[in-house]
């Protein structure tokens, strides 16, 4: 017998449907088993990316291989020097860390007063003055943590550091503070600790980070110049390759930092640090582990479904013995009854996964419409891999077939003579 | 048209052997119509069914059109019967789930028979044993005749070269069995070879030829004078 014959034959399937629409209850009852296995396995996969992609979102706008370095004091005395120095980094200590350590991508030497310390600046603009964290930056910080300019604005560039331009981006709450509704800041002048700064656009906030919404951006050099800090850098804020091990590249540029400023290797304390990358890298991991565990629950609720499909075919092939004799004194052979039963496996586990990939679906279109506004809940877009879906449709052909073997072995099992005999 | 030589058969009971057919030797020329007759427990059923292929043969030799029956796997003994034989049996076995024209087209389903034409081969069996218009009603909505008759038309929709008929009236009341044999004696009459196992004496006189097991012996094995069922019934 041609297998694909008894596939494609419209007999074939005809014979199954009697065969199930015949016990209706039992048929139905018997596919809630996988459905409900595929529905479980389906919405926690669906529910894992969904969380996936929620921490994906809440990093979006800040290079997942990013961290920060700053100076501290040093607790281990060193090369002559006594405990509690704080080493001082400079402008040029930048370009000795770009190269030496291959992995950085992006760099920005960063002060900054009333973010990590120092009392924020008072910024003023007619009758209303309100504090709010400066930063002097250089315009590749935007590429570290990507800023969304508002239309008819800038970010800061090379030339404005060069010229040590006295212009500033804003925060959008600092532009609802300190200007009307309708009124557009693009031009205008606010006054930081009483210098006047031109406004040359406005960024919309971004969740995640360490920044807020009234943040103002001004050059670099020129926050220097105010400020009195010659080339002095509080705070080197970089991004590495995505390639990059984000740990790695930590420890090498401390390891580095601590050469060129005579800090002892061992000492822990002389620079701070902070690291996304190794905290996305921490939440992925705890992301991929909900995959992983969806995909163990999943696969085990299906099989539980499988076997009770077995197990209900396996008593309706005893109770079939005698119409199983009939078929065969009719002449047909034991592979024709085999494959009917095992035909019959497959096709309620596939019916039964259909309809729970169906429900599972409508269960994650809910929860994602529940779910879509919620800012600060990291849930978005549950989605489920077609290779999930298809992978576990050929899970459960296989596992239907592997355990129609069962039954359909024991149909052939009993002789036809024995069979008939059978009341 | 079968042709069989000192056929063995016992059942293993236990530790006990029990003996059912002790060499049997029996032919049956095309177009007959045989009776075998015998007690419960004469061996009578366990020879239809090795002249059936549902059941093999300890030794002997079984010739059928032909063809030596022998080292049958259960493939081969489905395609065999499937080619030769029809079977009517006690308990109609119609499958019940089925309609009447899908229970007679089920071994045409088996050659491999394309749908359309087995329905409309299925159609002309139910019409020549009367029951066309039954053709889409379930077993359970027909009577114990009409079933018997669904079985009949299902035995003979395959072409077969021998019709095995086991007991066919042994469930039904006389008037019903009667006209059964009708039917059985009209396709015996087209020229198919029938067998028909049964105890009752009425039934076996409307065969041609009578064979009487007794203890896995054949005792007798008579010509008659066929009784015509139609003039019983009236």
């Amino acid at each position: 017998m041609n297998s694909l014959k008894i596939i494609f034959d419209r007999d074939t399937w005809q014979e199954i449907f009697g065969s199930i629409s015949k016990n209706k209850t039992r048929t139905i009852i018997t596919v809630i088993g996988v459905l409900w296995g595929i529905f479980i396995y389906i919405t926690l996969s669906g529910a894992a990316k969904g969380l996936d992609n929620g921490f994906e979102r809440a990093f979006k706008n800040i290079a997942k291989n990013s961290m920060g370095f700053w100076a501290q004091r040093t607790s281990i005395p060193y090369d002559g020097f006594k405990v509690g120095r704080r080493p001082i980094m400079k402008l040029e200590d930048v370009k000795y860390l770009k190269d030496r350590v291959g992995g950085i991508q992006y760099i920005s030497p960063t002060n900054s007063l009333g973010a990590f310390g120092g009392t924020a600046p008072t910024i003023k603009r007619k009758n209303f003055s309100e504090s709010y964290p400066l930063y002097g930056i250089y315009p590749v910080y935007n590429k570290i943590t990507s800023k969304k300019v508002f239309d008819g604005g800038r970010f800061i560039n090379d030339q404005d550091i060069l010229e040590e331009r006295k212009i500033c981006v804003i925060g959008e709450r600092t532009a609802t503070e300190l200007y009307e509704k309708d009124e557009n800041p693009i031009g205008t002048f606010v006054q930081i600790n009483s210098v006047y700064f031109r406004v040359v656009g406005v960024h919309k906030f971004n969740q995640g980070g360490f920044e807020s919404e009234g943040d103002v951006f001004i050059p670099f050099s020129t926050f220097n110049k105010i400020f009195n800090k010659a080339d002095r850098i509080d705070f080197m804020f970089l991004a590495a390759y995505d390639k990059e091990d984000p740990v790695a590249i930590e420890e090498e540029i401390l390891t580095t930092l601590k050469r060129l400023k005579r800090v002892a290797p061992e000492d822990e304390r002389a620079f701070g640090t902070f690291n996304i990358g190794e905290a996305f890298g921490r939440i992925m991991g705890f992301a991929n582990g909900m995959t992983f565990l969806s995909i163990v629950v999943g696969i085990a609720t299906i099989l539980a479904g499988v076997i009770g499909i077995g197990n209900i075919l396996l008593i309706s092939v005893k109770e079939r013995t005698k119409e199983l004799g009939v078929r065969r004194a009719l002449g047909a052979t034991p592979g024709e009854v085999r494959s009917q039963i095992i035909l019959e496996s497959v096709f309620l586990t596939t019916i039964a996964g259909i309809i729970g990939i169906i429900l599972a679906s409508f269960i994650l279109a809910g929860i994602n419409a529940a779910t879509i506004n919620l800012e600060d809940f990291p849930y978005t877009n549950p989605t489920v891999p077609i290779s999930f879906v298809l992978g576990a449709l050929v899970i459960m052909v296989s596992l239907g077939s592997l355990i129609g073997l069962i039954p359909a072995q024991r149909a052939v099992s009993i002789k036809p003579i024995d069979a008939l005999r059978e009341e | 048209m079968i042709s069989i030589k000192k056929l063995h058969k016992s059942y293993q009971m236990g530790s006990n052997s029990l003996h059912v057919l002790k060499g049997i030797n029996f032919e049956v020329e095309e177009g007959e119509l045989v009776a075998i007759m015998g007690s419960s427990g004469s061996g009578k059923s366990t020879l239809l069914n090795i002249l059936g292929m549902l059941d093999n043969a300890d030794e002997g030799e079984y010739i059928l059109d032909q063809v030596p029956i022998e080292n049958l796997d259960e493939t081969k003994a489905a395609n065999y019967r499937n080619k030769f034989l029809g079977f009517v049996f006690q308990s109609f076995n119609l499958i019940n789930y089925k309609t009447a024209l899908e229970n007679v087209s089920l071994p045409l389903y088996y050659q491999g028979v394309k749908r359309k034409e087995r329905q409309e081969v299925a159609l002309d069996y139910l019409d020549r044993v009367g029951l066309k218009p039954w053709a889409n009603h379930l077993p359970s909505e027909l009577s114990g005749g009409q079933k018997q008759r669904v079985a009949i038309a299902r035995a003979m929709a395959s072409k077969p070269k021998v019709l095995l008929a086991d007991e066919p009236t042994g469930a039904l009341d006389t008037k019903t069995s009667y006209e059964v044999m009708e039917l059985i004696q009209k396709i015996n009459e087209e020229g198919k070879t029938i067998l028909v196992v049964t105890h009752e004496p009425d039934i076996a006189h409307m065969c041609k030829r009578i064979v009487m097991l007794k203890d896995g012996v054949i005792v007798e094995d008579k010509k008659v004078k066929q009784v015509i069922a139609s003039a019983d019934v009236q």
